[in-house]
Protein backbone atom coordinates (compact mmCIF):
# COMPACT_ATOMS: atom_id res chain seq x y z
CA UNK A 1 0.00 0.00 0.00
CA UNK A 2 1.14 3.52 -0.67
CA UNK A 3 1.41 6.13 2.06
CA UNK A 4 -1.93 7.65 1.08
CA UNK A 5 -3.63 4.26 0.99
CA UNK A 6 -2.30 3.64 4.50
CA UNK A 7 -3.60 7.02 5.60
CA UNK A 8 -7.02 6.35 4.09
CA UNK A 9 -7.14 3.03 5.93
CA UNK A 10 -6.41 4.81 9.21
CA UNK A 11 -9.11 7.38 8.49
CA UNK A 12 -11.66 4.67 7.78
CA UNK A 13 -10.69 2.89 11.02
CA UNK A 14 -11.45 6.08 12.91
CA UNK A 15 -14.80 6.57 11.20
CA UNK A 16 -16.12 3.69 13.30
CA UNK A 17 -15.82 5.70 16.49
CA UNK A 18 -18.86 7.63 17.53
CA UNK A 19 -17.52 9.20 20.69
CA UNK A 20 -14.27 10.59 21.98
CA UNK A 21 -13.76 7.80 24.53
CA UNK A 22 -13.75 5.05 21.91
CA UNK A 23 -11.34 7.03 19.80
CA UNK A 24 -8.94 7.73 22.65
CA UNK A 25 -9.14 4.18 23.96
CA UNK A 26 -8.12 2.98 20.51
CA UNK A 27 -5.17 5.41 20.41
CA UNK A 28 -4.13 4.38 23.93
CA UNK A 29 -4.30 0.71 22.88
CA UNK A 30 -2.14 1.46 19.83
CA UNK A 31 0.35 3.09 22.18
CA UNK A 32 0.41 0.01 24.39
CA UNK A 33 0.74 -2.34 21.40
CA UNK A 34 3.64 -0.48 19.80
CA UNK A 35 6.62 -2.83 20.04
CA UNK A 36 9.06 -1.59 22.66
CA UNK A 37 12.02 0.27 21.29
CA UNK A 38 15.21 -1.68 21.81
CA UNK A 39 16.98 -0.11 24.81
CA UNK A 40 20.12 0.46 22.73
CA UNK A 41 18.14 2.95 20.63
CA UNK A 42 16.60 4.74 23.59
CA UNK A 43 19.48 7.18 23.77
CA UNK A 44 19.78 10.94 23.68
CA UNK A 45 20.83 10.90 20.03
CA UNK A 46 17.43 9.46 19.14
CA UNK A 47 15.48 11.67 21.50
CA UNK A 48 13.09 14.23 20.09
CA UNK A 49 12.36 16.77 22.76
CA UNK A 50 8.85 18.06 22.92
CA UNK A 51 8.25 20.51 25.73
CA UNK A 52 6.03 18.06 27.59
CA UNK A 53 6.46 14.53 26.32
CA UNK A 54 9.47 12.84 24.78
CA UNK A 55 9.69 10.72 21.65
CA UNK A 56 12.56 8.40 20.75
CA UNK A 57 12.88 7.50 17.10
CA UNK A 58 15.15 5.02 15.34
CA UNK A 59 15.25 4.51 11.56
CA UNK A 60 16.66 1.62 9.48
CA UNK A 61 17.26 1.83 5.76
CA UNK A 62 16.91 -1.21 3.47
CA UNK A 63 16.67 -1.31 -0.33
CA UNK A 64 15.60 2.30 -0.64
CA UNK A 65 12.97 1.91 2.05
CA UNK A 66 12.81 3.26 5.60
CA UNK A 67 11.73 1.28 8.65
CA UNK A 68 10.96 2.94 11.96
CA UNK A 69 10.80 2.03 15.59
CA UNK A 70 9.85 4.53 18.24
CA UNK A 71 8.70 5.14 21.80
CA UNK A 72 7.26 7.93 23.90
CA UNK A 73 6.89 8.54 27.62
CA UNK A 74 3.26 9.64 27.10
CA UNK A 75 0.75 7.02 26.06
CA UNK A 76 -1.47 9.12 23.78
CA UNK A 77 1.58 10.51 22.01
CA UNK A 78 2.85 6.94 21.67
CA UNK A 79 -0.45 5.92 20.04
CA UNK A 80 -0.12 8.76 17.55
CA UNK A 81 3.51 7.82 16.93
CA UNK A 82 2.25 4.32 16.17
CA UNK A 83 -0.18 5.74 13.58
CA UNK A 84 2.55 7.77 11.90
CA UNK A 85 4.68 4.62 11.71
CA UNK A 86 1.72 2.69 10.32
CA UNK A 87 1.46 5.26 7.54
CA UNK A 88 5.15 5.52 6.72
CA UNK A 89 6.88 2.29 7.71
CA UNK A 90 8.55 0.43 4.85
CA UNK A 91 7.84 3.19 2.35
CA UNK A 92 10.40 4.48 -0.14
CA UNK A 93 12.51 7.31 1.25
CA UNK A 94 11.57 9.55 -1.67
CA UNK A 95 7.84 9.13 -0.92
CA UNK A 96 8.32 9.79 2.77
CA UNK A 97 10.28 12.96 2.06
CA UNK A 98 7.35 14.44 0.12
CA UNK A 99 4.45 12.83 2.03
CA UNK A 100 1.65 14.99 3.30
CA UNK A 101 0.22 13.52 6.49
CA UNK A 102 -3.40 14.56 6.19
CA UNK A 103 -4.76 11.74 8.33
CA UNK A 104 -4.02 13.47 11.64
CA UNK A 105 -6.44 16.27 10.80
CA UNK A 106 -9.03 13.87 9.35
CA UNK A 107 -9.18 11.83 12.54
CA UNK A 108 -9.76 15.00 14.56
CA UNK A 109 -6.36 15.30 16.20
CA UNK A 110 -5.07 18.28 14.26
CA UNK A 111 -4.20 20.10 17.47
CA UNK A 112 -1.48 17.50 18.02
CA UNK A 113 0.37 18.92 15.06
CA UNK A 114 0.29 22.44 16.41
CA UNK A 115 3.75 23.79 17.21
CA UNK A 116 2.37 25.03 20.52
CA UNK A 117 1.32 21.53 21.53
CA UNK A 118 4.96 20.60 22.01
CA UNK A 119 4.26 16.89 22.42
CA UNK A 120 7.02 15.76 20.10
CA UNK A 121 4.75 14.49 17.31
CA UNK A 122 5.37 17.39 14.96
CA UNK A 123 9.09 17.23 15.69
CA UNK A 124 9.01 13.49 15.09
CA UNK A 125 7.45 13.89 11.65
CA UNK A 126 10.04 16.52 10.81
CA UNK A 127 12.78 14.16 11.94
CA UNK A 128 11.38 11.30 9.84
CA UNK A 129 11.39 13.54 6.78
CA UNK A 130 14.94 14.60 7.49
CA UNK A 131 15.99 10.96 7.68
CA UNK A 132 14.23 10.31 4.37
CA UNK A 133 16.00 13.21 2.68
CA UNK A 134 19.35 12.20 4.17
CA UNK A 135 19.00 8.57 3.00
CA UNK A 136 17.96 9.72 -0.45
CA UNK A 137 21.07 11.88 -0.69
CA UNK A 138 23.22 9.07 0.61
CA UNK A 139 21.85 6.57 -1.90
CA UNK A 140 22.20 9.00 -4.81
CA UNK A 141 25.87 9.53 -3.84
CA UNK A 142 26.49 5.78 -3.82
CA UNK B 1 -28.64 58.69 59.09
CA UNK B 2 -24.88 58.38 59.39
CA UNK B 3 -24.24 55.46 57.10
CA UNK B 4 -26.27 56.10 54.01
CA UNK B 5 -23.15 56.75 51.91
CA UNK B 6 -21.55 53.44 52.83
CA UNK B 7 -22.50 50.47 50.68
CA UNK B 8 -21.65 47.23 52.35
CA UNK B 9 -20.87 44.47 49.85
CA UNK B 10 -23.30 41.59 49.61
CA UNK B 11 -22.03 38.46 51.35
CA UNK B 12 -19.91 36.49 48.89
CA UNK B 13 -21.91 34.08 46.76
CA UNK B 14 -20.25 32.09 44.00
CA UNK B 15 -23.42 31.85 41.90
CA UNK B 16 -23.59 35.65 41.76
CA UNK B 17 -20.00 36.14 40.62
CA UNK B 18 -19.99 33.41 37.97
CA UNK B 19 -22.38 35.49 35.88
CA UNK B 20 -19.78 38.28 35.83
CA UNK B 21 -17.35 36.14 33.78
CA UNK B 22 -18.59 35.49 30.23
CA UNK B 23 -16.06 32.73 29.44
CA UNK B 24 -17.44 30.63 32.28
CA UNK B 25 -20.67 30.23 30.33
CA UNK B 26 -18.95 28.54 27.36
CA UNK B 27 -18.81 24.87 26.38
CA UNK B 28 -15.65 22.95 25.53
CA UNK B 29 -15.82 19.65 23.66
CA UNK B 30 -19.54 19.56 24.28
CA UNK B 31 -19.33 20.02 28.05
CA UNK B 32 -19.72 23.18 30.16
CA UNK B 33 -16.20 24.56 30.67
CA UNK B 34 -14.56 23.74 33.98
CA UNK B 35 -11.72 26.21 34.15
CA UNK B 36 -9.01 25.10 36.57
CA UNK B 37 -6.05 26.84 34.94
CA UNK B 38 -6.27 30.06 36.92
CA UNK B 39 -2.62 29.88 37.89
CA UNK B 40 -1.73 30.38 34.23
CA UNK B 41 -4.26 33.12 33.63
CA UNK B 42 -7.59 34.13 35.10
CA UNK B 43 -10.82 34.92 33.27
CA UNK B 44 -12.00 38.51 32.92
CA UNK B 45 -15.21 39.96 34.34
CA UNK B 46 -17.52 42.18 32.29
CA UNK B 47 -16.36 45.14 34.39
CA UNK B 48 -12.87 44.81 32.89
CA UNK B 49 -14.06 44.21 29.34
CA UNK B 50 -16.45 47.16 29.48
CA UNK B 51 -13.86 49.51 30.99
CA UNK B 52 -11.48 48.69 28.14
CA UNK B 53 -14.21 49.07 25.55
CA UNK B 54 -15.21 52.41 27.08
CA UNK B 55 -11.62 53.55 26.81
CA UNK B 56 -11.32 52.63 23.14
CA UNK B 57 -14.76 53.86 22.18
CA UNK B 58 -14.86 56.96 24.35
CA UNK B 59 -11.47 58.51 25.04
CA UNK B 60 -8.63 56.57 23.39
CA UNK B 61 -5.66 58.91 23.37
CA UNK B 62 -2.02 58.99 24.37
CA UNK B 63 -1.21 59.87 27.94
CA UNK B 64 0.86 62.54 29.62
CA UNK B 65 1.52 64.81 26.70
CA UNK B 66 -1.68 66.16 25.30
CA UNK B 67 -3.31 69.50 25.74
CA UNK B 68 -6.52 68.12 24.39
CA UNK B 69 -9.41 66.77 26.38
CA UNK B 70 -9.16 63.13 25.36
CA UNK B 71 -5.49 62.93 26.28
CA UNK B 72 -6.28 64.40 29.67
CA UNK B 73 -9.08 61.90 30.16
CA UNK B 74 -6.78 59.04 29.17
CA UNK B 75 -4.07 60.32 31.51
CA UNK B 76 -6.56 60.68 34.33
CA UNK B 77 -7.79 57.11 33.80
CA UNK B 78 -4.23 55.77 33.58
CA UNK B 79 -3.28 57.50 36.82
CA UNK B 80 -6.56 56.64 38.54
CA UNK B 81 -5.83 52.97 37.86
CA UNK B 82 -2.43 53.46 39.48
CA UNK B 83 -4.16 54.87 42.55
CA UNK B 84 -6.47 51.85 42.65
CA UNK B 85 -3.44 49.53 42.52
CA UNK B 86 -1.68 51.49 45.27
CA UNK B 87 -4.81 51.17 47.40
CA UNK B 88 -5.19 47.46 46.66
CA UNK B 89 -1.65 46.62 47.84
CA UNK B 90 -1.60 49.41 50.45
CA UNK B 91 1.43 51.20 49.00
CA UNK B 92 2.51 54.22 51.04
CA UNK B 93 2.43 56.37 47.92
CA UNK B 94 1.09 56.13 44.40
CA UNK B 95 4.63 56.91 43.16
CA UNK B 96 5.68 53.48 44.33
CA UNK B 97 3.56 51.75 41.67
CA UNK B 98 5.38 51.23 38.37
CA UNK B 99 3.56 49.81 35.37
CA UNK B 100 5.46 47.04 33.62
CA UNK B 101 4.59 44.38 31.06
CA UNK B 102 4.10 41.79 33.78
CA UNK B 103 5.87 39.91 36.55
CA UNK B 104 8.71 38.81 34.28
CA UNK B 105 9.32 42.38 33.17
CA UNK B 106 9.22 43.57 36.78
CA UNK B 107 11.88 41.05 37.83
CA UNK B 108 14.04 41.97 34.86
CA UNK B 109 13.65 45.66 35.74
CA UNK B 110 15.00 45.13 39.25
CA UNK B 111 17.77 42.77 38.06
CA UNK B 112 18.86 45.35 35.48
CA UNK B 113 18.67 48.46 37.63
CA UNK B 114 19.21 47.51 41.26
CA UNK B 115 21.54 44.76 40.04
CA UNK B 116 23.53 47.17 37.92
CA UNK B 117 24.07 49.54 40.82
CA UNK B 118 24.49 47.22 43.78
CA UNK B 119 25.61 43.73 42.73
CA UNK B 120 29.36 43.40 42.31
CA UNK B 121 31.88 40.62 41.81
CA UNK B 122 31.86 38.19 44.73
CA UNK B 123 28.39 39.25 45.88
CA UNK B 124 25.47 36.88 46.35
CA UNK B 125 21.84 36.91 45.21
CA UNK B 126 19.48 34.45 46.90
CA UNK B 127 16.49 32.79 45.26
CA UNK B 128 14.72 29.51 46.08
CA UNK B 129 14.43 26.09 44.47
CA UNK B 130 10.72 26.61 43.79
CA UNK B 131 11.05 29.70 41.59
CA UNK B 132 9.40 30.17 38.23
CA UNK B 133 12.00 30.49 35.45
CA UNK B 134 11.24 34.22 35.37
CA UNK B 135 12.66 34.57 38.87
CA UNK B 136 15.71 32.43 38.06
CA UNK B 137 17.02 33.44 34.67
CA UNK B 138 17.26 37.25 35.17
CA UNK B 139 19.35 36.66 38.30
CA UNK B 140 21.51 34.05 36.57
CA UNK B 141 22.18 36.55 33.79
CA UNK B 142 23.02 39.26 36.31
CA UNK B 143 25.32 37.00 38.34
CA UNK B 144 27.08 35.78 35.22
CA UNK B 145 27.58 39.34 34.07
CA UNK B 146 28.88 40.57 37.42
CA UNK B 147 30.81 37.54 38.61
CA UNK B 148 28.36 37.16 41.50
CA UNK B 149 26.96 33.92 42.93
CA UNK B 150 23.36 32.74 42.85
CA UNK B 151 22.39 30.79 45.95
CA UNK B 152 19.27 28.67 46.09
CA UNK B 153 17.20 28.02 49.23
CA UNK B 154 16.19 24.33 49.16
CA UNK B 155 12.77 23.03 50.19
CA UNK B 156 11.78 19.89 52.06
CA UNK B 157 9.67 16.93 50.90
CA UNK B 158 6.47 18.86 51.66
CA UNK B 159 7.53 21.77 49.51
CA UNK B 160 8.31 24.10 52.42
CA UNK B 161 11.43 26.26 52.38
CA UNK B 162 14.30 25.11 54.55
CA UNK B 163 14.58 28.17 56.73
CA UNK B 164 17.67 26.79 58.46
CA UNK B 165 19.48 26.75 55.10
CA UNK B 166 18.25 30.25 54.33
CA UNK B 167 19.55 31.62 57.61
CA UNK B 168 22.95 30.08 56.93
CA UNK B 169 23.15 31.79 53.56
CA UNK B 170 22.65 35.27 55.00
CA UNK B 171 25.79 37.32 55.32
CA UNK B 172 27.16 40.69 54.22
CA UNK B 173 27.86 39.44 50.68
CA UNK B 174 24.15 38.95 50.01
CA UNK B 175 22.83 41.93 48.06
CA UNK B 176 19.26 40.78 47.40
CA UNK B 177 16.80 38.02 48.19
CA UNK B 178 14.25 37.41 45.41
CA UNK B 179 11.59 34.90 46.22
CA UNK B 180 8.18 33.73 45.18
CA UNK B 181 5.39 34.62 47.60
CA UNK B 182 3.34 31.56 46.56
CA UNK B 183 4.72 28.62 44.54
CA UNK B 184 3.10 28.36 41.11
CA UNK B 185 3.62 24.60 41.11
CA UNK B 186 3.01 23.46 44.69
CA UNK B 187 0.89 26.29 46.04
CA UNK B 188 3.18 26.75 49.05
CA UNK B 189 2.74 30.09 50.78
CA UNK B 190 6.23 31.04 51.85
CA UNK B 191 6.87 32.66 55.25
CA UNK B 192 7.78 35.90 53.55
CA UNK B 193 7.32 38.16 56.57
CA UNK B 194 9.87 36.18 58.52
CA UNK B 195 12.22 36.07 55.52
CA UNK B 196 11.97 39.83 55.03
CA UNK B 197 12.60 40.49 58.73
CA UNK B 198 15.66 38.20 58.73
CA UNK B 199 17.09 39.80 55.59
CA UNK B 200 16.40 43.32 56.82
CA UNK B 201 18.28 42.56 60.01
CA UNK B 202 21.35 42.50 57.74
CA UNK B 203 20.13 45.40 55.57
CA UNK B 204 19.43 43.08 52.65
CA UNK B 205 16.45 44.11 50.52
CA UNK B 206 13.85 41.55 49.45
CA UNK B 207 11.91 41.24 46.22
CA UNK B 208 8.78 39.09 46.05
CA UNK B 209 7.31 37.48 42.95
CA UNK B 210 3.64 37.91 43.72
CA UNK B 211 2.27 36.45 40.48
CA UNK B 212 0.48 33.60 42.24
CA UNK B 213 -0.24 35.43 45.48
CA UNK B 214 -1.90 38.62 44.31
CA UNK B 215 -5.25 37.07 43.37
CA UNK B 216 -5.59 34.97 46.50
CA UNK B 217 -3.94 36.71 49.45
CA UNK B 218 -4.42 40.12 51.00
CA UNK B 219 -1.11 41.68 49.97
CA UNK B 220 -0.14 44.65 52.12
CA UNK B 221 3.29 45.83 51.02
CA UNK B 222 3.73 48.08 54.05
CA UNK B 223 2.84 45.36 56.48
CA UNK B 224 5.21 42.96 54.69
CA UNK B 225 7.84 45.72 54.64
CA UNK B 226 8.88 44.30 51.26
CA UNK B 227 11.28 46.31 49.08
CA UNK B 228 10.01 45.21 45.66
CA UNK B 229 6.81 43.34 44.81
CA UNK B 230 5.97 42.12 41.29
CA UNK B 231 2.72 40.84 39.83
CA UNK B 232 0.84 40.46 36.54
CA UNK B 233 -2.55 41.90 35.74
CA UNK B 234 -3.79 38.86 33.85
CA UNK B 235 -3.48 36.66 36.92
CA UNK B 236 -5.81 38.93 38.87
CA UNK B 237 -8.70 39.11 36.38
CA UNK B 238 -7.19 41.98 34.40
CA UNK B 239 -5.91 42.04 30.81
CA UNK B 240 -2.62 40.58 29.57
CA UNK B 241 0.32 42.79 28.64
CA UNK B 242 0.51 44.80 31.83
CA UNK B 243 1.82 44.22 35.31
CA UNK B 244 3.15 46.04 38.30
CA UNK B 245 6.38 46.59 40.10
CA UNK B 246 5.89 48.01 43.54
CA UNK B 247 9.10 49.51 44.90
CA UNK B 248 9.71 51.43 48.08
CA UNK B 249 10.07 55.06 47.16
CA UNK B 250 13.64 55.22 48.48
CA UNK B 251 14.66 52.42 46.10
CA UNK B 252 12.84 53.81 43.09
CA UNK B 253 14.56 57.16 43.65
CA UNK B 254 17.89 55.46 44.14
CA UNK B 255 18.14 52.92 41.32
CA UNK B 256 18.91 53.96 37.73
CA UNK B 257 16.24 53.94 35.01
CA UNK B 258 15.51 50.73 33.09
CA UNK B 259 14.82 51.68 29.48
CA UNK B 260 15.31 55.02 27.73
CA UNK B 261 12.64 56.75 25.68
CA UNK B 262 9.70 59.06 25.85
CA UNK B 263 7.86 59.71 29.10
CA UNK B 264 10.75 58.82 31.35
CA UNK B 265 12.48 62.15 30.66
CA UNK B 266 11.34 65.42 32.21
CA UNK B 267 9.64 67.59 29.60
CA UNK B 268 7.21 70.45 29.66
CA UNK B 269 4.20 71.02 27.42
CA UNK B 270 1.94 74.04 27.29
CA UNK B 271 -0.57 72.02 29.18
CA UNK B 272 1.44 71.04 32.17
CA UNK B 273 4.72 69.75 33.43
CA UNK B 274 5.40 66.08 32.95
CA UNK B 275 7.04 64.07 35.71
CA UNK B 276 10.31 62.29 35.36
CA UNK B 277 10.44 61.09 38.92
CA UNK B 278 9.37 57.59 39.77
CA UNK B 279 7.27 55.89 38.63
CA UNK B 280 7.48 57.50 35.17
CA UNK B 281 11.25 57.22 35.25
CA UNK B 282 10.67 53.50 34.61
CA UNK B 283 7.88 53.83 32.05
CA UNK B 284 9.62 54.64 28.78
CA UNK B 285 7.47 54.79 25.67
CA UNK B 286 3.71 54.77 25.23
CA UNK B 287 2.38 52.49 27.95
CA UNK B 288 -0.43 49.92 27.84
CA UNK B 289 -3.16 52.46 28.51
CA UNK B 290 -6.30 50.39 27.88
CA UNK B 291 -4.72 47.59 29.90
CA UNK B 292 -4.05 49.91 32.84
CA UNK B 293 -7.71 50.89 32.76
CA UNK B 294 -8.64 47.18 32.62
CA UNK B 295 -6.39 46.32 35.55
CA UNK B 296 -7.83 49.19 37.58
CA UNK B 297 -11.32 47.92 36.80
CA UNK B 298 -10.37 44.39 37.85
CA UNK B 299 -9.13 45.55 41.25
CA UNK B 300 -12.13 47.82 41.65
CA UNK B 301 -14.37 44.84 40.88
CA UNK B 302 -12.64 42.82 43.62
CA UNK B 303 -12.82 45.63 46.15
CA UNK B 304 -16.56 45.87 45.61
CA UNK B 305 -16.95 42.19 46.48
CA UNK B 306 -17.02 40.85 50.02
CA UNK B 307 -13.27 40.19 49.90
CA UNK B 308 -13.08 38.49 53.29
CA UNK B 309 -15.98 36.22 52.35
CA UNK B 310 -14.41 35.50 48.98
CA UNK B 311 -11.07 34.50 50.51
CA UNK B 312 -12.79 32.29 53.05
CA UNK B 313 -14.68 30.61 50.21
CA UNK B 314 -11.45 30.07 48.22
CA UNK B 315 -9.80 28.53 51.25
CA UNK B 316 -12.76 26.23 51.79
CA UNK B 317 -12.86 25.24 48.10
CA UNK B 318 -9.15 24.40 48.14
CA UNK B 319 -9.61 22.22 51.21
CA UNK B 320 -12.53 20.43 49.57
CA UNK B 321 -10.49 19.89 46.39
CA UNK B 322 -7.54 18.48 48.34
CA UNK B 323 -9.81 16.14 50.32
CA UNK B 324 -11.68 14.89 47.27
CA UNK B 325 -8.57 14.45 45.11
CA UNK B 326 -6.98 12.49 47.94
CA UNK B 327 -9.63 9.77 47.47
CA UNK B 328 -8.31 8.93 43.97
CA UNK B 329 -6.22 5.75 43.84
CA UNK B 330 -2.55 6.28 43.13
CA UNK B 331 -2.85 10.08 43.29
CA UNK B 332 0.05 11.77 44.98
CA UNK B 333 0.36 15.47 45.56
CA UNK B 334 3.53 17.26 44.55
CA UNK B 335 3.78 19.67 47.45
CA UNK B 336 2.06 19.20 50.78
CA UNK B 337 2.74 22.51 52.49
CA UNK B 338 0.65 23.37 55.53
CA UNK B 339 0.14 26.92 54.31
CA UNK B 340 -1.01 26.77 50.71
CA UNK B 341 -3.20 28.43 48.13
CA UNK B 342 -3.84 28.27 44.41
CA UNK B 343 -1.92 25.53 42.64
CA UNK B 344 -2.65 21.88 43.40
CA UNK B 345 -0.10 19.69 41.60
CA UNK B 346 -0.33 15.93 41.42
CA UNK B 347 0.69 12.76 39.65
CA UNK B 348 -1.53 9.74 39.08
CA UNK B 349 0.55 6.59 39.38
CA UNK B 350 3.05 6.67 36.55
CA UNK B 351 0.69 8.19 34.02
CA UNK B 352 2.20 10.99 32.03
CA UNK B 353 0.60 14.33 32.99
CA UNK B 354 -0.17 15.17 29.35
CA UNK B 355 -2.21 11.96 28.95
CA UNK B 356 -4.34 12.85 31.97
CA UNK B 357 -4.60 16.51 30.86
CA UNK B 358 -5.72 15.60 27.36
CA UNK B 359 -8.41 13.19 28.57
CA UNK B 360 -9.65 15.89 30.97
CA UNK B 361 -9.77 18.41 28.13
CA UNK B 362 -12.00 16.03 26.20
CA UNK B 363 -14.41 16.32 29.14
CA UNK B 364 -14.31 20.13 29.09
CA UNK B 365 -11.95 20.41 32.06
CA UNK B 366 -9.00 22.79 31.66
CA UNK B 367 -5.94 21.97 33.77
CA UNK B 368 -2.29 22.64 33.08
CA UNK B 369 0.23 19.88 32.53
CA UNK B 370 3.99 20.03 32.27
CA UNK B 371 6.80 21.58 34.25
CA UNK B 372 5.01 24.93 34.82
CA UNK B 373 8.26 26.77 34.03
CA UNK B 374 9.83 25.26 37.14
CA UNK B 375 12.18 22.69 35.58
CA UNK B 376 14.63 22.65 38.51
CA UNK B 377 11.70 21.74 40.80
CA UNK B 378 10.71 18.84 38.50
CA UNK B 379 14.31 17.60 38.57
CA UNK B 380 14.19 17.57 42.38
CA UNK B 381 11.10 15.34 42.31
CA UNK B 382 12.43 13.34 39.30
CA UNK B 383 9.19 13.76 37.36
CA UNK B 384 8.52 15.02 33.81
CA UNK B 385 5.84 17.39 35.03
CA UNK B 386 2.61 17.42 36.97
CA UNK B 387 -1.08 17.87 36.42
CA UNK B 388 -1.94 21.19 38.02
CA UNK B 389 -5.41 22.32 38.97
CA UNK B 390 -5.52 25.93 40.16
CA UNK B 391 -8.81 27.07 41.57
CA UNK B 392 -10.18 30.47 42.26
CA UNK B 393 -13.26 32.16 43.68
CA UNK B 394 -15.51 31.59 40.68
CA UNK B 395 -14.99 27.81 40.79
CA UNK B 396 -17.46 25.54 42.56
CA UNK B 397 -17.56 22.29 44.52
CA UNK B 398 -19.60 20.82 41.69
CA UNK B 399 -16.67 21.54 39.36
CA UNK B 400 -14.32 19.85 41.80
CA UNK B 401 -16.58 16.77 41.63
CA UNK B 402 -16.36 16.89 37.83
CA UNK B 403 -12.58 17.03 38.04
CA UNK B 404 -12.45 14.03 40.35
CA UNK B 405 -14.85 12.05 38.14
CA UNK B 406 -12.92 13.16 35.05
CA UNK B 407 -9.63 11.95 36.48
CA UNK B 408 -11.18 8.61 37.45
CA UNK B 409 -12.51 8.19 33.91
CA UNK B 410 -9.10 9.08 32.44
CA UNK B 411 -7.37 6.56 34.67
CA UNK B 412 -9.79 3.79 33.68
CA UNK B 413 -9.09 4.58 30.01
CA UNK B 414 -5.33 4.63 30.50
CA UNK B 415 -5.33 1.43 32.55
CA UNK B 416 -7.57 -0.58 30.22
Amino acid sequence: MTINEQQDAIISDFEMFTDWMDKYEYIIQLGKDLPALDEQYKVDDNLIRGCQSKVWLHADYKDGKLFFSADSDALITKGLVSLVIQALDGQPAKDIATAELYFVEKIGLKSHLSPTRSNGLLAMIKQIKMYAVAYQLKSSQN
Amino acid sequence: MFNDTITLPKPFNVADVRGDFPVLQTYVNGAPLVYFDNGATTQKPWAVLRAMEDYYTGYNSNVHRGVHTLSQQATAAYEAARETIAKYINAASVHEVVYTKGTTDSVNLVASTYGKKYVKEGDVVIISAMEHHSNIVPWQMLCEDKGATLKVIPFDENGELRMDAFKEMLDERVKLVSLTHVSNTMGTINPVKEIIALAHALNIPVMLDGAQAIAHLAVDVQDLDVDFYAFSSHKIYGPTGIGVLYGKEKWLNDIPPYQGGGDMIKTVTFAKTIYNDPPLKFEAGTPAIAESVGLGAALQYLMELDLAGMRAYEHHLNQVALEKLRTIDELRFIGNAKERNGAISFMIGNHHPTDVGELLDQQGIAVRTGHHCTQPLMDIFCIPGTVRASLTFYNTEEEVDKLVAGIKKAVIMLNK
